[in-house]
């Protein structure tokens, strides 16, 4: 996945953007087979799963445990219809899974879990798991002198767990500087807003108090990602990295984008087949 | 004021060992340091408990291999389940109290759930700390034997400890193993050809007046009991059951079998609820085994801080009153 010297920045970006597109367009169909599903979420993390897995990832889309590869840990589980998209336009799993995405004896669960899918390193799902787990196998490469990262995908929810900032003690104590936490900032939860369930702005100022190297972005604004991403990856800081991204929840779709924000977005039966037709347009797609 | 002087709760450090009695320092500590200078993948980590759970002698050896967590039992088996990914053995040592109260999601989903290779080593098991309820985990078993892929290990002794952590190293899947520290008394190596296997029970003594099937420092107890009752003409049969889970379903029922007359008393460092007691109960219900059947154990109670020693005969599972137990039910 990584690119030449001779691809322009805005060829860069016009391909990522191109990725985003088939990871939203892979997620809306599994969440059309199942009638259902977190598309909320997943069209809000397509750009930073775009980046993560076709701009900053090692990877061998072929041999999913290469050792060599950087491990994307996703502790939110319910986020899996986003992963598993980006897993398919990566070519780790493949395009027909999506007509059994949930159903019986599918390699796509509902919920991510490692023993299920290529290329789910963890099982996620008990949220404020991931980044301790993160910070294991981080200083598990150190012993293994590896060259390879560790990224983990939580929420914004998922900071109300103590447990997650053990982890991030735990990181910044340990000097983890192989490793990078994204936060997907939508502002929501289960129950409601999260700045509304347990307040954890300012969230950029916990984490650089904590030790960590910080950045907040736009997490749908592709440029602001890649430089996100490219500075938190050259960097030569000892700390860990944390990319804390504020996304829009069903973004790409505008009749989602509008809706009432929910933890699971409603969408009817016959809307399905609009949100992939607004989607194309967003994208100029015929 | 009492005439009688008080015994005093002890330090942190209580030992189980009776006076005279031989006993081996810190032998999981010294244990693990042997095996890890032949297996480089074992790593050591710890919740601030690495002086507490014998864990500083293999800190001391192996430096460069030791992981101070800091007190967070949620981490280090976050931590315990990434080292194992990246194909490192780590002991993760804390209390068994934190262990199964504070941590169990991140054993159950982390660990278990994945099959990772975490070893849980943790002290002070059932009433092994005269330091009242926060210390005392009389429920861990119970707590953790729900738990799908968790092997859970109770040695007897030093000789169960330093056999048992190499045969964690070469079963593959998370264990826990409620360790006994500090100075551990030696009573296995009595017992010619004893060998600690995982999930399996130990015949170490044969008696056709009663048998008592016991895990952990009761087993010891099982043993002093059925040595002083012999010389008293009752012959008393000892089945250790080192390993609660898997259960050794086979030994368990052929020993039962053996004497149809003989009442069966399990005798466990664990509360009446959820432990070796009632595995064995349900296996023999099962199974329809019908026998007199008695538990030994701790009652479904918080339980009271104090001296070891007063503790265990308040709550029946020193060797005095497990002797006093066999006699009401023994003819």
């Amino acid at each position: 996945m990584s690119q030449t010297a001779t691809v322009s920045r805005a060829g860069v970006i016009e391909a990522l953007r191109q990725r985003a597109y088939k990871i939203r367009r892979h997620a809306l169909r599994m969440g059309e087979v199942q009638g259902q599903g977190y598309v909320g979420q997943a069209l809000g993390i397509a750009d930073v799963l775009a980046v993560s897995y076709f701009h900053a990832l090692k990877l061998d889309p072929k041999n999913p445990d290469w050792e060599g590869r950087d491990r994307f840990l996703l502790s939110i589980g319910h986020y899996a219809i986003a992963l598993y998209a980006a897993l398919i336009e990566a070519g780790v799993i493949s395009e027909e899974e999506i007509e059994d995405y949930g159903s019986d004896d599918s390699i796509l669960p509902m919920s991510g879990m490692a023993n299920y899918t290529p290329g789910m390193e963890i099982t996620g799902g008990s949220l404020g798991h991931g980044l301790g787990i993160g910070v294991g196998m981080a200083l598990g490469l150190k012993r293994k002198e590896s060259a390879s990262r560790i990224f983990n995908l939580l929420s914004d929810g998922e900071l109300n767990e103590g447990s997650t900032w053990e982890a991030v003690a735990s990181a910044a104590h340990w000097k983890l500087d192989n490793l990078i936490a994204i936060v997907d900032v939508n502002d929501q939860q289960a129950d409601d807003k999260s700045s509304t369930v347990l307040n954890y702005e300012p969230i950029a100022d916990k984490w650089i108090a904590f030790g960590w190297e910080t950045y907040r972005v736009d997490g749908n604004d592709l440029e602001a990602l890649v430089e996100a991403f490219d500075s938190a990856l050259a960097s030569d800081s000892n700390k860990p990295r944390v990319i804390i991204c504020d996304t829009l929840m069903g973004r790409g779709v505008p009749f989602l984008e509008e809706r009432d924000k929910n933890h699971f977005i409603r969408v009817d039966e016959n809307e399905w087949s609009v949100a992939l037709k607004q989607l194309d347009e967003v994208y100029g797609v015929q | 004021m009492s005439a009688k002087k008080k015994l005093k709760t002890s330090a942190m450090i209580a030992s189980i060992a009776g006076e005279d009695q031989p006993t081996t320092a810190a032998p999981f500590g010294h244990a693990l340091v042997e095996a890890a200078a032949k297996n480089p993948k074992i790593v050591g980590m710890t919740a601030d408990l690495g002086k507490y759970t014998d864990l500083h002698i293999f800190a001391q050896a192996c430096p460069d291999r030791y992981y101070q967590m800091g007190m967070a039992e949620q981490l280090l088996m976050m931590a315990g389940a990434g080292m194992a990914r990246e194909g490192f053995i780590p002991f993760v040592t804390t209390y068994s109290v934190f262990a199964s109260r504070r941590a169990y999601d991140f054993i159950c989903l982390a660990i278990a759930e994945e099959k990772l290779n975490v070893k849980i080593v943790s002290a002070l098991p059932g009433l092994t700390t005269g330091y009242g309820p926060s210390h005392q985990a009389t429920e861990d078993i119970a707590i953790f034997r729900g738990m799908p892929n968790l092997t859970i290990i109770d040695p007897c002794d030093a000789v169960d400890i330093e056999q048992s952590v190499q045969a964690m190293i070469d079963f593959d899947g998370p264990v826990y193993l409620r360790l006994l520290r500090g100075k551990v008394p030696r009573v296995l190596d009595r017992f010619e050809g004893y060998k600690f296997e995982i999930g399996k029970a130990k015949r170490l003594l044969d008696g056709e007046d009663a048998l008592i099937i016991s895990s952990g420092l009761m087993t010891m107890r099982a043993i002093e009991a059925a040595d002083e009752l012999k010389e008293k003409g009752t012959n008393v049969g000892v089945l250790h059951c080192a390993t609660i889970k898997p259960l050794d379903t086979g030994a368990i029922l052929e020993e039962v079998r053996r004497y149809p007359e003989r009442p069966v008393f399990v005798a466990e460092n664990h509360s009446v609820i959820g432990g070796l007691g009632e595995s064995i109960a349900s296996l023999l219900m099962k199974e329809g085994v019908h026998v007199k059947f008695n538990q030994i154990g701790l009652p479904d109670e918080f339980l009271d801080a104090g001296a070891l020693p007063t503790l265990h005969d308040r709550y029946g599972i020193s060797t005095k009153e497990v002797i006093k137990t066999l006699k009401q039910h023994v003819a």
